[in-house]
């Protein structure tokens, strides 16, 4: 008997809209996006140690890289009046730097309102624009419209476009530690932090927390997903703020951070990608973008030091898995990947079929072929990485109650140490790594691929990854019998790491190995042009494209698996 | 938790009162009330009684108990000085009185294995590194202090004791942590220096242990400073390229912690790895030394922990190799030393 998928509906744990930290966040938009700009102020003046030449060499550096941007790298979400802005801006500093006449406290005066009206702009420009309206809208689009694509596919029949004995949840299969999640999202603060490999991701996971019955999460997207209207609809009912890649100067840094801080300190669930982009390699993430991460501890911090010290105030990070038979961007994803390390060794080959793809194609072929995702929620972790229990509580690694604010006390105080904080989150990023490893559950397509790449691989020992990927797919083929026995050999292994609770896998994964090996055969990125993985017409296991086996076999990197080779 | 804890912030904890542990907790008694753990309760009386710890005199300041949850409650910064055989039992020992609001430093130059229940270091094939810890990884995976230090440095407990002017490093990754180290031993003539390379400073440490067996050998063969030299100086690259190989930086090797207290230990025969060595060369057998001896050279352990490593890892080092053969292969020194003088280095440096 295979194990049952969570697969029911959950209350909402908060039943009126009103109470929802968001919703409570959208009304009060105006005042909360005027403290951010606040408080950004604040920690640029103290980064640049409240010396005005700093802050000047700042404001000149910031000014001088968006002017850049404008010219270089435009998009369509950028409003009109950037261009002008800016120039107000040289203007303004020009006119401090050049007036001879100022006294020192006057150009003074005028750097703070330089560094006011960015840090406005920004914070306005980073604010999501959370309407109940849309999301309830969109909610119920996705859940209705998918539910009747589903059905449409898989029930036979003329009905079968009314019929509801699919839903969505039949689809993206929910496991793990969802009742832990769902009662602490009612008494703390939840940080969710989800493994990315794809753009379905954000709305994946936007449907995943309705689905639980917990109130809508604020996240960071980028912003270039507002470029395409559809998913700027979709991210902004969504609650998504914006977070512009582009722009990397310290003004705009410091002040998404401040928003994120603010906004779990106010108490809005929130969701941060903790690897920042997509997985371009298709393996976890293990260097984790630790800046946003950062105002999660900082918030932390926070919440002690104004004496907040009970469980409301408590933040708790709950790391997340996605895991998938096939990505759609795979083929672009890889090849970022290889061409960013192997440099001038990667050489790009014309693939017109890889170049462009349409969602909506993507979206009919998923819904009418079966390619199962599943969604792991991890166990809840304290801002240090410590489990907690049900009371919220924090527990040592040999089970005993433990309190967060220590962790922030020196001297019998709470207390500011930034080069502490910094060492937290670096401490916080490994253990969010290792549970994502943890919780990562392995599907019979990671498996056949991960084997499939490393046969490969320790045929062609001398060659190395580049010259492996370059090697003529025509050329290479496993018998399949040698293919079953490297495939029971790292299945066995993937069993001992199971027993030891370092990884999960799929139900599908109990069969009998003949039956996983068909089974990974047929999903593994069953969509793309070039199938990485399929049985000829001899029975041998050939590949199609070798940088996405590489892709697909990377979802097993980090096991030490590569040893059974 | 009672704000008691907190109340007292100025007593300071010293776990352990060897020779080292002992000059440590004289010199922070210098500037603080200390309070010292000793597990056996003769020398807690003893200490308490007459202001001694096996013979050393303390501070009278000192105070002395066997409970570990009164050191922990009363101390917020505490001093770990136990050899790293004893280390997991007295971490396992504390950890359920230590709040992650505790600074713990230690100063041991040693290393444990984290070996599956029941096993020995001879039976497991693979020793990678994540089963070979250094005394700040014990710390942090047996207990709930993550603000964590080590002290090392050309400190030989002698010489410190009759405050001869000498210097050390402490090393962490929070500044707070070599701060509060500075602040509670630096003297006229104690030097303290910080390092955010924790790992690298812990297994310079550890590692110059190796090079002081050989050192002693060579003297105990009557050899004399230009094969001294030439032991420092490969040593040193042996050192510096284990070190890397286990995860520590270039740097630290040729800090005070690194190529500072090589040159003492190689020059000293108050360091017990030295003596080792020595009687060893002198036609002594392994077990007859260590039998004799008071407190432990951690060295031994330490050349039996990289020979496994080293197996592993499929690496190289010759003096080590060399030294385990002599140790526990029965090799003649003699015939160690010809192995060494012919084996095939041609590159002095490599490295920088």
């Amino acid at each position: 008997m295979e194990e049952k998928y969570i697969k029911h509906k959950y209350d909402p744990i908060l039943p009126s809209k009103d109470e929802w930290p968001v919703v409570k966040l959208a009304r009060e938009r105006k005042e909360f996006v005027k403290k951010v700009s606040e408080n950004a102020q604040g920690r640029i003046l103290k980064l640049t140690s409240n010396n005005m030449e700093i802050l000047k060499e700042e404001l000149e550096t910031t000014r001088y890289r968006e002017k850049l941007r404008i010219k270089q790298n435009p998009w369509v979400v950028d409003p009109d009046d950037e261009g002008a802005f800016w120039g107000k801006v040289k203007e303004s500093l020009l006119h401090a730097s050049s007036e001879t006449s100022l006294s020192k406290k006057q150009r003074e005066a005028i750097y703070k309102e330089i560094l006011e009206s960015i840090t406005s702009r920004y914070s306005e420009e980073i604010a999501s624009n959370f309407k109940h309206q849309h999301y309830k809208f969109i909610r119920s689009v996705v859940t209705f419209g998918f539910a009747r694509l589903l059905n449409a596919a898989r029930v036979k029949g003329f009905r079968s476009i009314f019929s509801n004995q699919y839903t969505l949840q039949d689809k993206i299969q929910i496991t793990g530690e969802t009742d832990q999640l769902r009662d602490l999202a009612t008494k703390g603060t939840i940080v969710m932090v989800p493994t990315h490999f794809s753009n379905l991701d954000s709305i994946l996971i936007g449907w995943i927390i309705s689905v639980l019955g917990l109130p809508p999460f604020i996240y960071g997207a980028g912003l270039n997903l507002f470029n395409i209207s559809i998913f700027a609809y979709f991210m902004n009912a969504l609650g998504a703020y914006k977070v512009d890649r582009r722009k990397k100067n310290l003004v705009y840094l410091e002040t998404l951070k401040t928003y994120s801080k603010e906004a779990i300190q106010f108490g809005c669930h929130s969701l941060f990608f903790p690897g920042g982009t997509r997985s371009r390699s298709g393996m976890i993430e293990s260097k984790l973008k630790l800046g946003l991460l950062s105002t999660a501890i900082e918030a932390q911090r926070n919440n002690y030091q104004e004496g907040i010290t009970g469980i409301s105030g408590k933040i708790f990070v709950v790391p997340v898995t996605i895991n998938y038979h096939f990505v759609l961007e795979a083929p672009s994803l890889i090849r970022d990947h290889l061409s960013i390390t192997g440099q001038e060794r990667y050489y790009k080959e014309n693939d017109e079929f890889s170049t462009s793809y349409k969602i909506s194609k993507f979206l009919v072929k998923f819904f009418t072929k079966g390619s199962d995702i599943s969604v792991s929620v991890g166990k809840a972790m304290d801002v240090l990485g410590n489990y907690v229990n049900e009371k919220g509580e924090s527990l040592d690694q040999h089970g005993r109650v433990i309190d967060t604010s220590h962790y922030f006390r020196s001297g019998g105080k709470v207390t500011v140490d930034s080069q502490r904080e910094e060492e937290y989150t670096h401490m916080l990023g490994r253990r969010i790594v290792e549970e994502f490893h943890r919780i990562n559950r392995v599907f019979s397509s990671h498996l056949v691929a991960f084997t499939a790449f490393e046969l490969i691989k320790a045929k062609n020992s001398k060659l190395d990854l580049f010259d492996l990927i370059r090697l003529p797919e025509e050329e290479i083929f496993i018998e399949y019998e040698e293919f079953k026995d490297a495939c029971q050999r790292v299945y066995d292994q993937i069993l001992i790491l199971r027993e030891q609770g370092l990884i999960k896998i799929a139900p599908h994964m109990k069969r009998s190995l003949e039956e996983i090996i068909a089974h990974g055969l047929d999903n593994v990125g069953m969509y793309h042009a070039k199938r990485p993985l399929i049985r000829n017409k001899k029975g041998q296991i050939v590949t199609e494209d070798m940088s996405l086996l590489y892709f697909y076999h990377n979802r097993l990197h980090g096991y030490e698996l590569e040893n059974l080779f | 938790m009672s704000s008691k804890i907190f109340s007292d912030s100025s007593l300071i904890g010293v776990v352990g009162v060897g020779s080292f542990g002992t000059v440590i907790a004289n010199m922070l008694a210098e500037k603080n009330q200390v309070l010292v753990y000793a597990r056996n309760a003769e020398v807690v009386a003893e200490i308490n009684e007459n202001h001694t710890a096996q013979g050393k005199s303390m501070h009278e300041s000192i105070m002395a108990t066997q409970d570990p949850q009164q050191l922990c409650e009363s101390c917020q910064t505490i001093f770990f000085m136990v050899p790293s055989s004893a280390f997991q039992d007295v971490a396992r020992k504390f950890s359920p009185f230590l709040q992650p609001y505790h600074l713990v430093i230690h100063g041991t130059k040693g290393l444990c294995l984290d070996l599956p229940e029941g096993q020995s270091l001879d039976e497991v094939k693979n020793l990678d590194r994540n089963r070979i810890l250094t005394m700040s990884e014990v710390l942090q995976k047996e207990t709930v202090a993550v603000r964590v230090g080590c002290l090392a440095g050309p400190n030989i407990a002698k010489e410190l004791s009759k405050g001869q002017p000498a210097a050390t490093v402490i090393a962490s990754k929070f500044n707070e942590v070599i701060l509060e180290g500075q602040r509670l031993l630096r003297s006229e003539k104690f030097q303290v220096y910080g390092n955010s390379d924790i790992i690298g400073v812990e297994l310079s440490g550890v590692l110059k242990n190796i090079i002081a067996i050989a050192a002693g050998a060579l003297a105990g063969l009557g050899l004399g400073e230009n094969a001294k030299g030439l032991l420092i100086s490969r040593g040193m690259v042996e050192m510096v390229h284990l070190s890397r190989a286990l995860g520590g930086s270039v740097k630290s090797a040729f800090g005070l912690a690194g190529v500072g207290d090589l040159v003492t230990t190689c020059n000293s025969v108050n360091s017990r790895n030295y003596t080792v060595g020595y009687r060893l060369a002198k036609g002594e057998k392994l077990p007859q030394i260590l039998d004799e001896m008071e407190e432990v050279a951690e060295g031994i352990n330490t050349v039996k922990i990289i020979k496994g490593f080293l197996e592993a890892a499929d690496l190289r080092a010759p003096i080590t190799e060399n030294l385990y053969r002599v140790l526990f292969e029965d090799l003649e020194i003699e015939e160690a030393l010809q192995f060494l003088m012919k084996y095939p280095f041609n590159v002095d440096v490599d490295f920088v």
